[in-house]
């Protein structure tokens, strides 16, 4: 038997586990979601423009919408701010926001200073709801279904690219069904 | 011939100890490792001593989501601060460990366990290493075993083979 066979053997099995690791890895860089494909965490927070009214999930029932997690202290937030008064424009889908760990007096001089692109903005004042939703790093981005289920989740400032490839195409069929 | 043969072994009883005091001062390492740096980045206090010991371990078992090769108890980062108060306030009413660990899991994924989970999916993880020791064992009894054969067949002195 030739000496070289085994280790060479070896090797190339490893090639082989490691490159189908890497092939199928969805989002090099970013942790994958266990809330895909599972009911959006439920959650009854203050509405940040009116204090006496509350954004639940509860209330979000039986529609599409986009969940937003942002911070007046998170840059990137900022660079996204554009595409999410992009996103408000289209009218396609409801943009709630939430408002993470953050000076309410602040995020509302933010939305008057940039622009409100939230259908409704809950404060997440604790970062109680934030964990709910596994959230690690602002903005993340959740897309819920009518029946409450998360069915895709992007980490990072929402970008135009995203946006068309990954989330209009998700509402496409309720769009058809409407026309 | 015979002087490089002689340099030779004793090349290789040099290299031989140089890799048992690599691995004896890697081993060094390990063992102080543990010893955790006295970063004050976590007072928390619980009010029972085995709860506190509890709520040590797991805060020194879940990763920082934010600062990715961190635990949450040696993190400054704020998440970390939230998840560890996450972990106090399961503990204080009186959840298990597992429940703690469930409860991370579900949001952020197993990628928050620094100590993975046994799961069919995860079930070569665990095993591999035992898996290799045996093929390890295994491939080194028959090289072992080889050689010793060859030497048991090696009559000829050495000194004629030098005046070949």
């Amino acid at each position: 038997m030739n000496r070289f066979a085994l280790p060479v053997g070896v090797f190339g099995l490893l090639v082989v586990v490691l490159a189908i690791g890497i092939k199928h890895s969805p989002n090099k860089g970013t942790i994958m979601s266990p809330l895909l494909g599972k009911p959006a965490p439920q959650f009854s927070l203050p509405n940040l423009t009116d204090p006496a009214r509350v954004v639940s999930s509860a209330g979000l029932k039986g529609r599409w919408y986009l969940f937003n997690v942002w911070g007046t202290w998170c840059g990137e937030c900022r660079a996204e701010h554009e595409m999410l008064l992009e996103v408000r424009r289209a009218a396609v889908v409801p943009l709630v926001g939430l408002d993470w760990k953050d000076d309410d007096a602040q995020a509302l001089s933010w939305l008057a200073q940039l622009g409100n692109p939230y259908d409704a903005v809950a404060v997440d004042r604790s970062g109680r709801t934030a964990i709910d939703w596994g959230v690690y790093g602002a903005p993340e981005t959740f897309l819920v279904n009518p029946q409450g289920i998360v069915v895709f989740k992007h980490v990072g400032a929402l970008t135009p690219d995203v946006w068309t490839r990954d989330i209009l195409p998700r509402l496409a069929p309720r769009a058809a069904a409407k026309s | 011939m015979r002087h490089s043969r002689a340099a030779g072994s004793l090349r290789r009883r040099f290299s031989s100890a140089a890799v048992l005091l690599g691995l004896l001062a890697l081993g060094g390492v390990a063992l102080l490792a543990p010893q955790r740096l006295a970063w004050a980045v976590d007072t928390t206090q619980l009010p029972d001593p085995a709860l506190q010991a509890r709520y040590s371990a797991l805060t020194h078992e879940l990763r920082c989501m934010q600062c990715q090769n961190e635990a949450i108890a040696d993190s400054p980062v704020d998440l970390a601060a939230d998840l560890r108060r996450e972990v106090r306030d399961m503990l204080l009413a009186g959840k298990s460990d597992d429940d703690v660990r469930n409860f991370m899991a579900a949001r952020y994924g197993d990628f928050i366990l620094f100590r993975p989970r046994f799961l069919l999916r995860t079930a070569w993880l665990w095993l591999a290493p035992g898996v290799l020791l045996l093929v390890g064992a295994f491939v080194s009894w028959r090289i072992v075993r080889a050689r010793s054969a060859l030497v048991s067949q090696d009559n000829q002195p050495l000194e004629e083979d030098v005046s070949r």
